[in-house]
């Protein structure tokens, strides 16, 4: 183990997207030695690609929000199965980090007088987004980037942790390799904070960049953490379809939250059908009084803007029923509602890249869009005050913890999501660590072992990684996508047994210095563990709920609304548990009684 | 399915251009034909790339000699046959294929003075008018593509002025903490220090080729010349100076 590079820290956060920045930040400020790792360069993580902006119940826009409205918002989203105390911490704190982002640098859009401006979202009762324009994502990451670049953290860009390591019971540090060298790296940790972001990339049509393939998700499913409602995958109603090249790039859900309206073929208005009764008495029953809303919120709100599930399901009801638009979306306009000058403002990003990528000018014409894999629901259990998971010295925050957004997330929750635990993980993970009396200590068998390991792609194969990861993707999109069966969700665990086993035998050209394909050959093992996972507690839950819908359990049941799926790796592989939802105070139990 | 004629960088600096032929379908950019390349020709072509949508400035090279993300050039651009050369960005250090070395630009953004933003308001809030920060949402922009620190002259054909040249898009983030509203920083840690805005001379190369369309020159590089120029001769503070030896800070 002599030859490997190694470094010591206090805290290793793994992923430096919003949530692992504000956690490092949180960290090296109380004092513990820390060091940042990412897949990709620094500033490049997938929160640079959220769009629509970060929930907080600051009030300058309609002054009735406050946090009880946000926190009944989110739960009703989530279809109430959300840890409630993360959801309160959530919406109780939110305000304050996104005051923390201007002061760090952060230029959100104004309010006339001056204030940081809110925009409207699916699910969310008034205009609660801080954004900028459609790149809210690119300000928050590069205002932490900056931040952080000034506060003595050492980062290692382009450099994937392949293990977590462990002393016991205990995280001892991480293993991985650079990606530029294709050399190993060893760090010993006293607490490791997950902050990898999400899954996406094992569905074939997605909004996640290549980093989004589940390693944090796998690597504490490795290391013996529990992992909770791993089967609620968020599947954003608005992707692009056409072309083939940009399927499933995201479309913000400020074009409806800013007056774009979904049609089908026909220029039906369809989700006025598919209001569900849990939201009926806030939606608008007609286009009369949807269009009213947008100018007095004492009309009820538009159906276009429901919770991400309800229209994700609609839209893909329509283009079953062959109601669906020349790809094989449906409509979104808002070039008939808004002026050219006013997209143009709001919506910048999405004016050039549907120009620029489909030749498609919104200001004059309507987009076609359809559901994309864009948000895992599930992840890492984790205490909500700490972000601690249930390994000791091992922390998570952000996309990879699970808990926060129960069955279905809504649209802004996300970015607010990660700086309230980016930091709670910081703040956790530094606590433990600088409390720790002795070193953890790392097992140099194990590491040389791991060192050896990640080089078989190299020797004895036939198989090609691009080739594995394209029929998992396949399989994944058909047999566990939006809607789900028994039958579907067999041979999808059948095809990952098959693909594992193929997986042994991939072999990569070249040599370990920047090579994708053996990265790739490298992720498979982390998505197929991701994949089982999902698959497995998708079976065990017989009902429909939020980002998990089944045909042969339609509808929602009292039995399973109850209930938490949690998945851990045991001698036998991974076994899934039911487990009660902790119960909520009564005090807070009040808010969901008007 | 239409075959489109590839030359790509294959290798360190040792290396060559190798020709392939990828088929591709219609709406494709270069990125796509790269991917498709990498799945079925080629596993260990090294290409960086994150959002496929322009967001991010990863995937940034040389396209037929004009630097470009790779994400956002169609393949409609190119006449049928057309032999399309992909090549790394040439002012950094070449890693391997179409991959560069960018961290230069990381050691310059660690040197970049931090905002210090004045107290808020009573109430907590901090009140600034959109009109005031429009300009500054315009920077803000920038995805870190290094588009144009690679077709900056100054550096790309003398990489020893990276020692003292910050480049366009340092320039693009001085400016944003020197026209912030509420920013406090003296004027010694941004206009006055420069970091070698004086190499530039202003030929515009670099708003040519930003993706986000961000006006560099006239926005971000000329007035940060006039405000170090207007500091420096200001005959007032000149006089003072030699009165008083004080220090050119305002």
């Amino acid at each position: 183990m002599a030859e490997i590079e190694t470094h010591n820290y206090d805290v290793l956060v793994i992923g430096a997207g919003g949530a692992g920045l504000r956690a490092a930040v949180e960290a090296s400020a109380l004092g513990a030695r820390t060091g940042l790792v990412c897949k990709s360069l620094l500033g490049k993580a997938h929160t640079v690609m959220a769009e629509g902006g970060i929930a907080a119940a600051m009030g300058n826009v309609y002054s009735e929000d406050n946090w009880q409205v946000h926190f009944r918002d989110t739960m009703r989203g989530g279809k109430m199965l959300n840890n409630w105390r993360m959801a309160q911490l959530h919406a109780q704190e939110a305000p304050a980090r996104v005051m923390e982002l201007e002061e760090w640098g952060a230029l959100f859009d104004r309010t006339e007088d001056g204030r940081i401006l809110q925009r409207d979202f699916g699910g969310h009762r008034y205009a609660r987004l801080a954004h900028v324009g459609d790149r809210t994502g690119l300000e928050m990451i590069r205002t932490l980037q900056q931040h952080a670049v000034h506060r003595g953290l050492d980062v290692y860009q382009e450099c994937t942790v392949n293990r977590l390591l462990k002393d016991g019971d205990r995280i001892s540090g991480a293993f991985g390799y650079q990606r530029e060298s294709g050399r190993p790296i060893l760090f010993r940790a006293k607490a490791v904070i997950l902050a990898t972001g999400g899954l996406g990339k094992v569905y074939a049509i997605t909004s996640n960049s290549w980093e989004g393939t589940g390693d944090g998700h796998s690597l504490a499913i490795q290391a013996g953490a529990d992992m909770i409602d791993m089967e609620f995958v968020q599947f954003h109603p608005t992707g692009m379809v056409w072309p083939p090249s940009v399927r499933g790039i995201l479309v913000t859900e400020g074009v409806r939250g800013d007056g774009g309206t979904l049609r089908n073929y026909s220029g039906e208005r369809f989700m006025f059908n598919y209001i569900p009764t849990m939201f009926a008495a806030e939606t608008a029953d007609t286009e009369a009084e949807a269009d009213a809303w947008y100018e007095d919120r004492s009309k009820r709100r538009t159906p276009d803007l429901l919770p991400r599930d309800e229209v994700a399901r609609a839209i893909n009801s329509e283009v079953k029923a062959g109601r669906g638009s020349p790809h094989g979306g449906v409509f979104l306009d808002i070039s008939t509602r808004r002026d050219a000058e006013y997209i143009k403002r709001r919506l910048p990003s999405m004016y050039h890249q549907f120009m620029q990528l489909a030749g498609v000018d919104i200001t004059s014409e309507a987009m076609e869009v359809g559901p994309t894999a864009h948000y895992a629901m599930g992840g890492v259990r984790v205490d909500a005050e700490t972000a601690a998971t249930t390994v000791p010295g091992l922390f998570a925050a952000g996309e990879v913890a699970g808990g926060m957004h129960g069955s279905n997330r809504l649209g802004g929750n996300s970015l607010s999501d990660l700086v309230v635990f980016g930091k709670r993980a910081g703040e956790g993970a530094a606590q433990y660590a600088l409390g720790l009396t002795a070193d953890p200590a790392v097992d140099a068998a194990e590491v040389d072992q791991r060192a050896a390991a990640i080089l078989k792609p190299f020797d004895g194969g036939e198989e090609n990684p691009y080739t594995l990861h394209r029929e998992l993707q396949d399989s994944m999109q058909v047999n566990v996508g939006i809607i789900r069966t028994e039958a579907e969700m067999r041979a999808a665990l059948a095809k990952i047994a098959e693909l594992r086993e193929r997986l042994g035998r991939v072999q990569v050209e070249g040599n370990v210095q920047y090579n994708p394909g053996w990265h790739l050959a490298l992720d498979m093992e982390h998505m197929l563990t991701v994949a089982e996972t999902i698959t497995l507690a998708a079976l065990e839950r017989k009902e429909s709920r939020g980002g998990h819908t089944r045909d042969d359990f339609p509808g929602p049941s009292e039995e399973f609304g109850r209930m938490n799926m949690v998945v851990r790796a045991g001698a036998a592989g991974l076994a899934v548990r039911q487990e009660p939802l902790p119960p909520m105070p009564a005090e807070l139990m009040k808010l969901f009684e008007e | 399915m239409p075959q489109a004629h590839l030359r790509v960088w294959r290798g360190e600096e040792d290396g060559a251009y190798v020709e392939y032929d990828v088929e591709y379908e219609e709406g494709m950019v270069v990125l796509d034909v790269v991917h498709r390349l990498q799945a079925t020709q080629a596993g260990d072509l090294a290409v960086r790339w994150n959002c496929k949508a322009g967001k991010c400035g990863s995937c940034s090279a040389e396209i037929n000699g004009s630097p470009k993300l790779q994400c956002m050039t169609r393949m409609e651009l190119f006449e049928d046959g057309e032999t399309i050369t992909v090549a790394p960005l040439k002012t950094f250090p070449l890693i391997r294929d179409l991959v560069t070395d960018v961290s230069w630009n990381y050691r310059v953004a660690e040197t970049m003075p931090e905002l210090k933003l004045r107290a808020p308001d009573a109430d907590g809030h901090r009140r600034m008018m959109q009109i005031d920060i429009d300009r500054e949402q315009e920077f803000r922009k920038c995805i870190e593509c290094y588009i144009c620190q690679d077709v900056c002259h100054v550096i790309r054909d003398h990489p020893e002025n990276q020692e003292k040249f910050a480049g366009p898009r340092f320039f693009v983030q001085l400016a944003n903490v020197a026209m912030h509203p509420l920013d406090e920083n003296p004027r010694s840690a941004t206009v006055q220090h420069g970091f070698g805005l004086d190499y530039c001379n202003i030929t515009k190369c670099c708003t040519d080729v930003c993706p986000e369309g961000i006006h560099i020159t006239d926005n971000a590089i000329i007035p940060l010349k006039e405000r170090r120029v207007d500091e420096h001769y200001d005959p007032v503070r000149a006089l003072l100076r030699k009165a008083f030896g004080g220090k050119s800070d305002s």
